[in-house]
This record gives structure tokens, C-alpha cells and sequence, in this order.
């Protein structure tokens, strides 16, 4: 190629780079990750119990929200790590019974109120699970985010809660209401144990609600 | 205002009355078209309607430590432009070099012709005081572009800028429950209880939520500009408190009302 030529082709090159850097002057997506970061900071005050280090960074989150926001899927070895650190937070109940009352459960799963700047830091939170999942078939007023735990138990093939055969459903179960990111690594169902939402107790009542053959959504 | 609390017993009762006796899936659809139906026919009579008359005449009224009206105001389309500016905002203002959404634009026309304190209003609660009257000037301004279509500047670098940032913030995830805007609005046709969910990175959606506000809520009384919709989304989100006309609060304004882009603005809506 005649260097000419070359020179040619080099300087439409540099007009179609110097137009669309002028077109389109934008700031790099790590310095929109800083302004963010700088908004962020001056735009929330604490108020009540939700304090600043709510939105603190979390790496897990920062991630997930990166995946949700470009729609590139996170890489398996980062899911995979996301998944292991959430796990390692899961802790078997501490006298080894995995199942509270059902109708207490059902109470949990009804209530969406706490962990807001107007609710009382000292009084119990709920579950919020209906406003997300279908549970009893006698609620009609569920939300559809998550899906239907309806016949949860049943389903699963859980007759008795304490056999060897219904253990690794029981642990999962357990497991997923503790820290769902233990399962799926951008979950946006709430780490209900891990983050304190919901006490040990009060996740036993919801664990009964789902798996005791008793509780009505398994009859 | 004697129809509030017929139109809450009938707000109580209507829904109950189509759920019992019906099976769940049909019963969920009839409970949602009842409610359409329901605030359709509270639209005869939105009360939001008292807060533009009242708008208005704040607009309108010499007052403040300088004793101006707001006549003189700029709202993106020039000195005392009203109808049509709503659909535009949030955009850049060169005379204070900031991108600003309505209440924040009233705030600095609220300082600047009238004498008012800016910091005060941020400071004082939604509900009490100035608070009121710039809801009710919000409200009216924006009844002002009525069933006009949403067309938001992006022609402005800090407009665009805004626009990377209210998304990021968007699909920020944080509080005690790891919830961003996206768990709830980034999905077509989802609900939280029966409560119907517009997906906000979508066009329609993004008009139909941002397009409402503010709105009149029968569920508690209040008129509801942009601004305490946005609060109590993070209040529900488990956040901190945003602060007033923050630019976290006018970031998202821009994303939404970008992606709302050609939508038709209803507001004022009335709304559960």
C-alpha cells in the first residue's frame, strides 16, 4: 500500500475518532462508578435505625447490581465465590431442630414491617413473604416476584420433617431463608439470617409453615 | 372532603368482596380491574384538585421575605413559562449549573425571587409548612402539562451524566434487605401483594410510573409529589433518608423520565 494512501486511511481514522469524541464526550463507566459513589454519599442522611452503613459498599451486591444494570452475567468463578462466601455464613440451628409452630410462621410470612427509618429497632421484624410469593392458598393478596412456595413440602415429598430421606430438603430450606445468596449468587430474595432481618426462632416458625405436613400449605 | 371516608370503606370492602368467593387467578385480575375501575371513578373527584388551585395561587401571590410572586421563574422554558416545562424536567439550568427536577428548580426560584431559604424547605419535613406549598405548586405546574408527552433533554453532557448515574443508582442494591429500585420495577407484569409493579427500564412502564406523580393517595390522604415517592421507595428499600431535591433523588428523576420518553403525563394521579 502507496504510504499515501496509508496516510489517508490513518486520517479517516483520526476524523471518525475525533467526531465521535466529540459527539459523544462521555466519562469513562469507572468515572460514572465515582460520581455515583460521590451522590451517593451527599444525598442520604441516617434517620431511625437505618444508618449510613446501609449503603456502604457490599461486594456482593456491587457485583449482582453491575450484572442486573449491563446484562452481562457474572462469570461462573465469581458466582461460584459469591456463592462460597455466603455459604460459609449458614450455621445449622443451634439445638438442632430445624422446625418452630406453623401458625407462627404464617404470622412472620404476613407481617412486612421493620428494619425501616420509622419502625422501632427493638420490636420483631417480619418476613415479607407474601408480598412476594403465593404461600397459603387461603391468601389471595400475594405477590408474584418470587415464585409460588404452595404445597412447598408436599412437592418436595416432605411427610415427616425429621427423616433421614426429608434431611437434605430440610438443611436446603434452612439454608435458603438464612442466606439465599448461598444458592444463587444474585438472588434478590433478602439474607434473612445472615443480615438479622428475621431472629433463628422466628425462621424455625417460617421453616414449619413451609415443610411441617400439618401447616395448611401442605395439606 | 366528606367522600374520604365512604371512598375508603369502599376502597376496604371491594377488593374482599371479588377475592372470597372466586378462584384465585380470576379473582386476582378482578380484584385489579375493580381497583382501575375504583380510582377511575375517584378521578370525578381527585382531591389533588384543591392542590392546584392552591398551586396556582402560591404561583401566582407576592410572597416571601422579598414579597415576590413567582411569575417571574424560570422552569426551562423561560421567565413565567408553566405548561410544558413538567415533561422536560429534570434538565441542566445554566444559571446554576446543576441539572434540577421541579422541586428543586421551585427551591432556587423560592431563594432567588422570593427571598426564601433554599436549606430551610430541604430541612423541614414533607407535610409541614413551606413543604406544603411546594407540593402544591409541584402539583399544579404539573397539571399544567396534562396529557403532554414526556420529552427530557439529553443535549446537555451533566444530563447525560445524571442519566449513568440515576441508573446506577437504580440498580443499586443495599439496605438490611439487599433491595434496589430493580428488584421490584426492572420485570414486566409483576406485583408486590396485588399491587401492580410498572417496569421502569422499559418505556411504558417508566411513563406510567413516572407519569403519575405526583399523585393524590386515598390510602392515607396525602398529596404525593415526585420527590416523597421517591422517599418512601427507599424508605421501603430499608435505605437512609434521601435527602429533599438530593442529587441521588434528581438522578433517578432523569433516568425515569428519559426511559418515560414520548409517555403521556397524567399527573395528577390519584393512587391508593
Amino acid at each position: 500500500m502507496p504510504s499515501t494512501q496509508k496516510f489517508s486511511i490513518a486520517m479517516v481514522v483520526c476524523g471518525v475518532a475525533l467526531l465521535s469524541a466529540c459527539a459523544a464526550p462521555g466519562p469513562s463507566n469507572a468515572e460514572l462508578d465515582q460520581l455515583t459513589q460521590k451522590i451517593l454519599a451527599s444525598s442520604f442522611r441516617a434517620q431511625g435505625q437505618a444508618q449510613l452503613d446501609r449503603i456502604q459498599p457490599d461486594e456482593d451486591n456491587r457485583l449482582c447490581a453491575e450484572a442486573d444494570r449491563t446484562g452481562v452475567a457474572l462469570d461462573a468463578k465469581v458466582t461460584q465465590a459469591i456463592e462460597t462466601r455466603n455459604m460459609a455464613t449458614i450455621k445449622a440451628p443451634s439445638d438442632g431442630k430445624y422446625l418452630g409452630d406453623w401458625k407462627e410462621g404464617e404470622k412472620i410470612a404476613q407481617d412486612g414491617r421493620g428494619k425501616t427509618w420509622t419502625d422501632s429497632a427493638t420490636m420483631a421484624n417480619g418476613g415479607n413473604c407474601y408480598n412476594c410469593h403465593q404461600i397459603s392458598k387461603e391468601e389471595l393478596s400475594y405477590g408474584t416476584l418470587g415464585p409460588s412456595l404452595y404445597n412447598y413440602g408436599k412437592l418436595r415429598g416432605v411427610a415427616n420433617p425429621n427423616s433421614a430421606e426429608s434431611k437434605p430438603i430440610v438443611e436446603y430450606t434452612w439454608g435458603k431463608l438464612m442466606n439465599s445468596r448461598a444458592y444463587n449468587a444474585c438472588s434478590s430474595m433478602p439474607r434473612f439470617g445472615h443480615k438479622g432481618i428475621l431472629t433463628e426462632a422466628q425462621i424455625k416458625h417460617v421453616m414449619a409453615l413451609l415443610l411441617d405436613p400439618a401447616s395448611p400449605i401442605n395439606r | 372532603m366528606t367522600v374520604l371516608p365512604r371512598a375508603w370503606l369502599t376502597w376496604a370492602i371491594m377488593p374482599l368482596a371479588c377475592l372470597v368467593v372466586t378462584p384465585a387467578a380470576w379473582a386476582q385480575k378482578s380484584a385489579a380491574d375493580g381497583i382501575a375501575e375504583y380510582r377511575k371513578m375517584l378521578q370525578d373527584g381527585n382531591p389533588a384538585d384543591l392542590f392546584e388551585v392552591k398551586g396556582e395561587s402560591l404561583w401566582k401571590t407576592k410572597r416571601g421575605p422579598k414579597n415576590v410572586s413567582l411569575e417571574g421563574c424560570d422552569l426551562g422554558k423561560g421567565p413565567g413559562v408553566v405548561k410544558g416545562a413538567w415533561v422536560e424536567l429534570p434538565r441542566y439550568f445554566a444559571d446554576t449549573g446543576k441539572v434540577q427536577d421541579l422541586e428543586s428548580r421551585l427551591l432556587t426560584c423560592m431563594e432567588r425571587l422570593q427571598g426564601f431559604k433554599a436549606q430551610d424547605i430541604i430541612d423541614t419535613p414533607f407535610g409541614k409548612d413551606e413543604q406544603n406549598n411546594v407540593t402544591a405548586l409541584a402539583t399544579w405546574i404539573a397539571a399544567e402539562s396534562k396529557g403532554m408527552k414526556f420529552n427530557l433533554s439529553q443535549s446537555h453532557p451533566e444530563e447525560r451524566k445524571m442519566y449513568e448515574v440515576g441508573k446506577r443508582l437504580f440498580f443499586m442494591r443495599g439496605g438490611s434487605h439487599d433491595f434496589a429500585c430493580a428488584t421490584c420495577h426492572a420485570q414486566d407484569d409483576k406485583r408486590i401483594r396485588l399491587q401492580d409493579l410498572p417496569n421502569i427500564t422499559g418505556n411504558a412502564g417508566a411513563a406510567m410510573g413516572f407519569g403519575a406523580w405526583p399523585a393524590y393517595r386515598v390510602s392515607n390522604g396525602q398529596m404525593w409529589s415526585m420527590q416523597l415517592r421517591l422517599n418512601d421507595c427507599y424508605r421501603q428499600q430499608r435505605f437512609p433518608y434521601p435527602k429533599f431535591v438530593s442529587d441521588a433523588t434528581i438522578a433517578l428523576g432523569v433516568y425515569m423520565g428519559v426511559n418515560a420518553k414520548g409517555g403521556e403525563a397524567a399527573s395528577p394521579a390519584i393512587k391508593r
